[in-house]
């Protein structure tokens, strides 16, 4: 169904060209699309969240092409592995380090795109040879579209208008931050049942311990003073 | 008219976005990614695979010989979803226990060793960002100040969703937490009486020994 409209689109602006003293509202209509679809494909924003296993002594990038003049948006968190560290480095298309932090547990960073091209994100697990390492990830770029078939439109936003709007922009942050704190228990669930499993083992170790140790002990003894025996008869006869 | 346009420029943005963040894989590897969600969340995937063209050095904008595996996982370990889709693919599915979805997605690729390697590019979509606000005003005829308010509506719900599981997980982490505190409890109790019990034994033990060889 799209292509179809795509299509009406398309033709509507080659007829245009063809025949251009046809009609001013469909010359004007093909600027209008032209326009549109270039704005949106300027402002159009990508916002990826995702949570990826870092496999042990390893390194996993990500690209993302960035237009020039937009800004972006980078966070990530180690929610679960090891001492809960990563190395990151973000770079720009010329390979040139934007940022990078070493042993990091929790960071962002904003930025602005300096020139158009592929900016690298990489996570870095190669200090840790046993630990995998569970890692989010938010890249936003450029700004959050606006509501489809809602902001085409020049004309001044009234009150109510404006205060959805805000109320958005405060559900948004909401949102975020009940993802950051979803992580962090994240983190403290995964070290609390760690715990857990590490004090049953550590008690039935110790438990087991205690028991053999009481054991020995007594063979140790009795093998003390049986050995002595004949060794004091051999003393007595000599 | 003015819909059309809309629409054009909404599929423009949307394969725009198709194209957004990706990565390599080679043809054999498979790459997991996992999505936290609450119950009744709807997650949506979109990705496109490029492969890997030796000759222009580059990758191959459609490659229809790929396909990509997609397997989706619940915090149950119980596939949900399990298909092979074509180069480009969407896919969506609604979690119906709350919990870490774990998203595989491998080639189709029969190469035995070192394929060769796969852009593939990436984009997750969950709960209220999943919803496609066009469709909804074009399908319920709704002024922007309505749409305006359901979306604010939806973002409240994901919100509501969202302290849903976080109760739930609250609750989980307690019953751990109790459950540590109450092993480390009864293990130190359990640990004196196992003490207590083989001192009396060894005692007893070591005095018949004793009386037996005439020691005492």
């Amino acid at each position: 169904m799209r292509d179809n409209q795509s299509k009406n689109c398309n033709t509507s602006s080659s007829s245009s060209n063809s025949s251009r003293n046809s009609s001013r509202n469909n010359k004007w209509t093909t600027l209008m699309c032209l326009s549109l679809s270039l704005s949106f494909l300027v402002s159009c924003s990508e916002a990826v969240e995702f949570t990826f296993d870092l496999a042990d002594n390893a390194e996993d990038c990500f690209y993302e092409e960035i237009n020039r003049n937009t800004s972006a948006y980078f966070e990530f968190q180690v929610s679960a592995g090891g001492q809960l560290d990563v190395d990151v480095v973000l770079k720009d298309p010329n390979n040139q380090i934007i940022y990078s932090m070493d042993r990091a547990t929790f960071d962002s960073h904003q930025f602005t795109a300096e020139m158009k091209g592929v900016y690298t994100a990489c996570f870095s697990n190669k200090f840790s040879a046993f630990s995998h390492k569970i890692v989010y990830v938010d890249f936003q770029v450029g700004e959050e579209p606006a509501l489809p078939g809602v902001d085409e439109h020049a004309t001044v936003l009234t009150q109510m208008e404006t205060s959805s709007q805000a109320i958005h922009k405060a559900l948004n942050d909401i949102l975020d931050a009940q993802t950051h704190h979803r992580l962090r228990e994240a983190q403290g669930r995964k070290r609390a049942e760690d715990l857990n499993q590490r004090v049953m083992l550590w008690s039935s170790v110790e438990t087991a311990a205690v028991v053999l140790i009481g054991l020995l002990q007594i063979l140790v003894l009795r093998n003390f003073f049986t050995d002595r025996k004949p060794s004091q008869t051999q003393y007595a006869r000599l | 008219m003015r819909n059309q346009l809309i629409c054009l420029a909404l599929m423009l943005c949307a394969l725009h976005s198709a194209s957004g963040l990706y990565f390599h894989i080679s043809e054999t590897e498979r790459k997991c990614f996992i999505e936290e969600v609450p119950d009744e969340t709807t997650v949506i995937v979109n990705y496109k695979v490029e492969l890997y063209d030796p000759r222009s050095n580059g990758f191959m904008p459609s490659s229809p010989g790929i396909g990509m595996h997609v397997e989706v996982r619940d915090s149950d370990d119980k596939v949900i979803l399990s298909r092979v889709y074509s180069s480009q693919g969407r896919i969506s599915f609604t979690s119906h226990t709350p919990g870490e979805h774990v998203i595989c997605m491998y080639s189709n690729s029969t190469a035995w060793f070192n394929g060769a390697q796969l852009r593939v590019h990436l984009d997750i979509q969950v709960g209220e960002h999943a919803i496609d606000y066009a469709n909804v005003a074009q399908k319920e005829k709704l002024t922007e100040l309505q749409l305006r308010i359901r979306q604010l509506l939806d973002q409240v719900q994901q919100i509501t969703k969202e302290q849903n599981y976080q109760r739930y997980r609250e609750e989980r982490f307690r019953h751990t937490s109790e459950s540590t505190n109450s092993r480390v409890l009864w293990w130190s109790l359990a640990q004196t009486v196992v003490l207590v019990c083989m001192g009396f034994w060894q005692m007893r033990h070591l005095k018949s020994f004793f009386e037996a060889k005439k020691l005492v």
